[in-house]
């Protein structure tokens, strides 16, 4: 280890690391501990063994400072092996916990191989990346980038654990900045909305929809083909206005009428309408270069999502199962049960609730010592959080996060090889998906999916695949001065 | 700019959750009484309701153990249901019906199914109890009473109801409370302060330890003992003298306004209102509405005093200085006034009566006299008749007398504005003459019987009165409250008040009660004869007159003030007058030597004279 390495270490890094493990460490102590006496050996305590976990760590966190970064780069590809095969061996080996076979038995202690296949998976498309040949904007690179990336998410859904799976969309983040075309986020973020109002209404509402937002599109973008376009525009822009008026009119006397359907569809209809107006207009100014607007590429786009629409819609009813699609539904708001399926995020949000300002104390949380909230030492640790430290403690641990994130992006925008960079954004895209989802879950925002809050949640396996993920790139950070 | 689109999802991320995280802490507060709820059981400790005593330290109430049958609709486990209700003596559709109720309520939070058993249930039940799941025996604490007399006074405790559990938050729903007598008037001493227990509870609904360590828990504090000024003995004398009667004793010391004894009749016994016997024997004694035993007739049964009221005029006489001791007033058989030769008629004595034999006779004449020339004083009746008034109040009439029995009436002492509305002033014009009736008692004047006794201590004391109270000592301290223990003072200089009670005391030697003294005591009285009237089918009927009697003894360092009220009791000494004297006698003796007229006490009923109008047909009175 080059000694100037270690004093390159980021040390904000370090500290806002060991700002979350502390502080999470504390509320695993408050959520889960038995015994009115304070132990440093009782096994049986959780926060006993998660502080055994914390100090073991630290070793880890040694090793992984003192192995040279080349090794890192050379072996990406080896250790990526090896994890595929650690992950396919839980099919032979691997002990059934809570219905899912994600872990290795080694007597009391249990290992989870998919805490660790993110920080290998991580390296490999590293890797990948930064080979000379790789150009991420042609599609067979991207189709191989792909598989790296979803492989490893493939051997883990049998687990089963899609939770686990679902963070693998993380490596958008690398992709992305590495120069990933656009329309790849705006063909996500279209598909998650219209998964959403999917489900949310119907199928054939959203294709009519988005029938008509084209329409609307359409007939902003035609009035730009011929030379008068001034006189369009105005023309246009009355249409779109009177549109306005005459919805917001009907809309006022609707109050009295809200059983008249065919208004609240007319209404519905018009709006749509001229949202697609408006866009065309508002984004005419870029694409105003084309002459025509291509209608065979409108009636494909038409055709993909009317398609992506019904078959959602027929997944989700078919192909998943009851507890996915309740999830869902609970968050839609399509469904309210406080006692069965929506107990958790239920309880959860009373515990964050009654929290108030400052919550109620450390060790003082009514809803944490009575244990109503389940699993709250693990994923819903933060639920802790918001009872006994109250907004203040919460938002203060979001702060916390988001600093480490952007800190991150800091860290990683600054790394002179392709290799660190990719395996920067890496790490930033996998805390940020397990940040977002994790607390989206606690907070009632999204759906149940169980996955931890990094650094925060109980669990050795996760603990060490988190501190692993975030020491090798404070390794690769600290060996930048050593690139050329 | 591909950066910046990174930086923004994860700054917006966070505000969002920030977002969120105001919303569910502190926009929306409904999260924070649903955790109270979820986490915490509160258990209150209930004290020992304090024990009352009479003025000698006889125990008249204390506590008993009861035994309240709770269900927790969820823990229930199919049983003998035959077993069960015959055991508990209940139907099996009242028990599926309170099960239902149990449930309906809340299938975790224990309800009552059957309250208040008997020790032999209990004992009897508790052996079969493991039989029983989801059920358990709560114990309670009752009142019980020592005592079979004043239930008037003592009142009762019952649950506290709905209304008052919105007013006052210390209240909860089951609570018991003081509803009547010095239950109620002295219910914040009697209950104490219940303790508070906070329960930290888990997810199963299980005790997991004390809440923040007990930092919230309070201590039950005890209630506190009550000693009466009541002398259960005359009570209880009082209360068998009253049997088949309708009226009120009420008995004062007058050197300190002690209530001895506060009798109304008909009454009940105050353990029918104790423990499950309680709603249906309340019910008959509410819907008693002729006999009405639930209405403490010594406190809010308003009369015409009738002629004990005389002895005030004769003072405010004496006080405005219209007529002196010696001044004779002649009686032809009544007073004679007005251009047409009205009359108020009087009994047949001797005449002319100058004021001593005046009281002692009871001369109407004489009072008429009086009256008018206090009246006439002034230029105006109006005037004329607020002295008067103002005088008469100073005795405590006409208002509340401020006692600590949470029941009274005002009485009634009219004033100019009651006579100017009665007839219709200044449309036209009243006179003295037109009051002439207050003069003897009747008329516009209207007086309870503690008032009535009242006025008879201010007399016994020559010009000053205690307000009567029942309360002696809390917790053995004696009261301090001022109200009671410093005198109020009438408007009647104290010499007008010797030839007042020398009238009175030959009330006994040689006047209307003379049959009823009481060898060595020298006794001062004044007998009372009311008119009364009632309405029957809507016409205004008279009723046998009312028997009044008021007295103090002795003469000098009275011990004892004494005002009886027998409703439709002929007259005077007929029978207020008999049981005034005896009521003296065993007070201030001790014991009764006049058994034969005790005997004619107890003997005598009232009820067939009470059962006259309502019997639909013509009677008599006075007969």
């Amino acid at each position: 280890m080059a000694k100037s390495s270690v004093a390159a270490i980021d040390w904000i890094t370090v500290l806002l690391f060991l700002l979350l493990v502390g502080f999470g460490w504390g509320n695993i102590y408050s959520a889960s501990y038995e015994n009115q006496v304070f132990s440093f050996t009782d096994l049986s305590e959780v926060y006993v063994k998660q502080g055994y976990w914390i100090l073991l760590s630290i070793v880890l966190i040694i090793i992984t400072q003192a192995i040279e970064v080349k090794f890192y780069e050379r072996f990406a590809g080896l250790i990526y092996v090896i994890s595929i095969l650690s992950l396919l061996g839980l099919f032979v080996f691997g002990k059934n916990v809570n219905g899912a076979t994600s872990w290795y038995g080694f007597g009391p202690v249990g290992l989870q191989p998919s805490e660790f296949a993110k920080s290998c998976t991580a390296l490999a498309l590293a890797k990948y990346l930064s080979d000379m040949q790789t150009n991420i904007k042609l599609l067979s690179y991207q189709v191989r980038a792909f598989v790296i990336i979803v492989l490893p998410a493939v051997v883990i859904i049998p687990q089963p654990d899609p939770g686990s799976a679902l963070i693998y969309a993380a490596f958008f983040f690398p992709l992305y900045r590495e120069g990933l075309a656009a329309i790849y986020l705006i063909v996500g973020a279209s598909a998650a909305v219209l998964f959403i109002f999917t489900l949310l209404f119907s199928p054939i509402f959203v294709v009519v929809s988005v029938f008509l937002f084209m329409i609307g599109f359409l007939i902003a973008r035609t009035s730009f083909m011929n030379k008068e376009r001034k006189s369009r525009i105005y023309l246009v822009l009355g249409i779109f206005i009177t549109i306005l008026i005459l919805s917001y009119s009907i809309l006022n006397t609707l109050e009295t009428y809200k059983t008249l359907t065919i208004i609240n569809i007319a209404i519905l209809t018009s709006l749509i309408t001229a949202l697609g107006t408006f866009i065309g207009l508002f984004t005419h100014r870029k694409l105003s270069d084309r002459q025509k607007p291509q209608y065979f590429r409108f009636i494909l786009i038409f055709l993909t999502i009317t398609s992506f629409c019904f078959s959602v819609n027929y997944i989700f009813n078919n192909i998943f199962e009851q507890r996915h699609r309740d999830r869902f539904n609970l968050v839609l708001g399509k469904e309210v049960d406080t006692k069965g399926i929506g107990y958790n995020t239920n309880q959860s949000e009373i515990a964050i609730g009654s929290g108030g300002w400052t919550g109620k104390g450390f060790k003082e949380g009514t809803q944490t010592k009575g244990g109503f909230v389940p699993e709250q030492q693990t994923d819903y640790i933060f639920s802790t959080v918001g009872e006994e430290w109250g907004f203040l403690g919460a938002t203060m641990i979001i702060i916390l996060f988001v600093l480490l994130l952007i800190r991150l992006i800091h860290l990683a925008e600054r790394q002179k090889t392709q290799f660190s960079r990719v395996y920067g954004y890496s790490v930033i895209g996998i805390l940020f998906i397990h940040f977002a989802i994790n607390i989206g879950m606690v907070t009632g925002l999204m759906p149940t999916i169980g996955i931890p809050l990094p650094f925060f949640s109980y669990g050795g396996s996760g603990l060490w695949g988190f501190t692993i993920l975030l020491f090798i790139f404070i390794k690769l950070d600290s060996n930048r001065v050593n690139e050329w | 700019m591909r950066k910046l689109l990174l930086y923004l999802i994860i700054v917006t991320t966070g505000v969002v959750f920030v977002a969120r995280l105001f919303y569910l802490q502190i926009y929306n507060t409904s999260f924070a009484s649903l955790s109270e709820d979820n986490a915490i059981k509160v258990i209150y400790d209930y004290p020992q309701r304090g024990a009352i005593y009479d003025r000698n330290g006889r125990l008249l109430v204390t506590n008993q153990p009861s035994y309240d049958v709770m269900v927790i609709p969820r823990e229930l486990k199919p049983f003998d249901t035959l077993e069960f209700c015959s055991i508990l003596n209940i139907s099996k559709d009242k028990l599926i019906k309170s099960l239902r109720k149990a449930r309906v309520y809340s299938p975790r939070v224990p309800s009552i199914i059957v309250p208040q058993l008997t020790k032999d249930e209990y004992a009897y039940l508790q052996e079969k109890m493991r039989k029983f799941e989801g059920f358990y025996i709560q114990k309670r604490s009752l009142r019980d009473y020592q005592t079979e007399n004043a239930a008037n006074v003592l009142g009762y405790i019952g649950e506290v109801n709905e209304a008052l559990i919105q007013r006052n938050p210390y209240y909860l729903s089951g609570d018991l409370i003081g509803i009547d007598g010095v239950e109620k008037q002295y219910e914040k001493e009697l209950r104490g302060v219940k303790g508070v227990k906070r329960i930290q509870k888990d997810r199963f609904n299980r005790d997991i330890g004390p809440y923040k360590n007990g930092k919230f828990d309070t201590l039950p504090v005890n209630g506190k003992d009550l000693t009466l000024t009541l002398d259960s003995k005359l009570q209880a004398y009082g209360q068998k003298l009253m049997e088949n009667k309708r009226g009120g004793i009420v008995v004062l010391e007058p050197s300190t306004g002690e209530i001895l004894a506060l009798v109304t009749a008909p009454t009940y016994k105050p353990e029918l209102l104790v423990g499950r016997k309680r709603s249906p024997n309340f019910t008959k004694l509410v819907y008693d509405t002729l006999a009405i035993p639930l209405f403490d007739r010594g406190l809010k049964a308003e009369y015409p005093p009738g002629s004990p009221f005389k002895t005030i005029n004769a003072l405010i006489g004496l006080q405005e200085n219209v007529i002196d001791t010696k001044e004779s007033v002649s009686c032809r058989m009544g007073y004679y006034y007005g251009k047409r030769g009205k009359k108020l008629g009087c009994h047949s004595h001797r005449s002319p009566l100058n004021m001593i034999p005046g009281i002692a006779n009871s001369c109407n004449a004489y009072f008429a006299t009086v009256y008018r020339r206090v009246i006439e004083k002034y230029d105006t009746p109006q005037e004329g008749i607020d002295n008067w008034s103002k005088h008469v109040q100073s005795f405590g009439l006409g208002n509340y007398l401020g006692n600590d029995l949470p029941e009274g009436k005002r009485g009634k002492v009219p004033t100019s504005k009651t006579y100017n509305r009665m007839y219709q002033y200044p449309t036209y014009k009243w006179y003295a003459s037109a009051t002439l009736s207050n003069s003897i008692g009747q008329g516009e004047v209207l007086a309870t019987p503690i008032q009535l006794a009242n006025i008879t201590a201010a007399i016994a004391n020559r010009g000053y009165y205690y307000t009567p109270h029942i309360i002696k000592a809390i917790d053995g301290r004696p009261i301090e409250n001022e109200n009671y223990t410093i005198p109020k003072i009438t408007t009647i200089d104290k010499e007008h008040f010797e030839p007042v009670i020398e009238g009175m005391h030959q009330v006994y030697t040689q006047g209307t009660a003379s049959s009823l003294q009481v060898e060595g005591i020298e006794i001062c009285g004044k007998t009372g004869t009311a008119e009364n009237f009632t309405k029957i089918d809507g016409k205004k009927t008279q009723l046998t007159d009312h028997s009044v009697f008021v007295a103090f003894a002795p003469k000098t360092n009275p011990k004892i003030a004494i005002a009886v009220f027998v409703e439709n009791g002929y007259w005077g000494s007929r029978y207020a007058g008999k049981i005034a004297s005896l009521m003296i006698e065993q007070h201030i003796n001790g014991s009764i030597t006049r058994t034969d007229l005790e005997k004619w006490l107890l003997t005598h009923s009232l009820e067939e004279e009470y059962a006259k109008p309502y019997s639909g047909e013509p009677f008599k009175i006075n007969q």
